[in-house]
């Protein structure tokens, strides 16, 4: 997403990235980030939570008139509540380790299937 | 393990946000993937300044999500394959498509479209002047593992869809 928001930038389209994974975006280094500290899925505001989602998509608006140099963050005010899904996403431990090992061996065999097929996108 | 990645999230002497880029590397080293994905990296971004207010702007949304009304548990091996599109946001679509997306499915859902996808907040924005309009169709790019996939073909794309439909700015929202 950020590289597509540098392309636009380049050939004079202002943008704005409203997301959650803080690092990847900053590592990219989108012209302008909205960061929301949520669990990955809802950048724009907790579902059903129409008041949050127009702070969160209002502060989007404005970022795009008030940054003025390129890699301008902005964090909303926002906080989930409870913490438990940041060790919990993507967790490894001994309790999953053969599971996803095992996911990781479906997956591959998947990837090579729609390869064979041609199932993917052309080159 | 759990007891210590609890205490990490707690700990000052950590960074407060999670790093997906660490997450990641792990959760895929233990699916037996032997290189970690290598995330594109800058130093310095381009950068456009604003031609006009933006109560007078078109803006045109991004999303990752597929244009496709179908059930969560939809087979992912089903799906078709991936592209850039541009779909009528007037009425906007009644859901999309992200189970195959990478995103939290434990923590929290997609079941509400503004969570992601803020169309109807945007009309309101519309509707009190803030934002002078919503272009008329809104756009989607697949997540590519292929950074220069993005790059040549996707992105391209993208900005030639918003060409066409007179786009003054974009919001993109990353799932």
């Amino acid at each position: 997403m950020s590289l597509a928001a540098r392309h636009l930038e380049e050939n004079g389209i202002p943008t704005v990235v409203c997301g959650s994974a803080r690092d990847i975006v900053e590592q990219v280094a989108a012209p302008r980030f909205l960061f929301t500290d949520f669990p990955l899925g809802n950048p724009t505001g907790k579902p059903y939570d129409a008041e949050m989602q127009r702070a969160i998509t209002s502060m989007g608006l404005d970022l795009l008139e008030t940054a003025r140099f390129p890699r301008t963050t902005v964090q909303t005010p926002f906080s989930w509540g409870d913490d438990a899904w940041r060790a919990g996403y993507m967790r490894v431990d001994d309790s999953n380790r053969e599971v996803l090992r095992r996911a990781g061996e479906i997956r591959r065999r998947q990837q090579a299937r729609r390869k064979t097929e041609g199932r993917v996108r052309p080159e | 393990m759990v007891d210590q990645q609890e205490r990490v999230a707690a700990d000052p002497a950590y960074r407060v946000f999670v790093s997906y880029i660490d997450k990641s590397r792990q959760f895929y080293s233990a699916q037996g993937y032997e290189r970690p994905y290598s995330w594109a990296r800058n130093d310095e971004a381009p950068f456009t300044p604003l031609r006009k207010p933006i109560a007078e702007s078109r803006l045109g949304l991004v999303t990752t999500a597929l244009n496709l009304d179908l059930p969560n548990d939809t087979d992912a091996e089903t799906l078709p394959i991936a592209s850039t599109y541009a779909a009528p946001i007037d009425p906007p679509p009644a859901r999309l498509f992200t189970q195959n997306r990478s995103w939290d499915k434990e923590a929290t859902h997609t079941d509400d479209l503004d969570s992601f996808f803020p169309v109807h907040r945007l009309q309101e924005l519309v509707e009190d002047g803030r934002l002078g309009s919503l272009s008329p169709r809104f756009y989607g790019i697949p997540t590519e593992y292929s950074q220069r996939r993005t790059n040549e073909v996707d992105a391209p794309r993208l900005l030639e869809l918003m060409r066409e439909d007179g786009v003054d700015v974009a919001m993109l929202v990353a799932l």
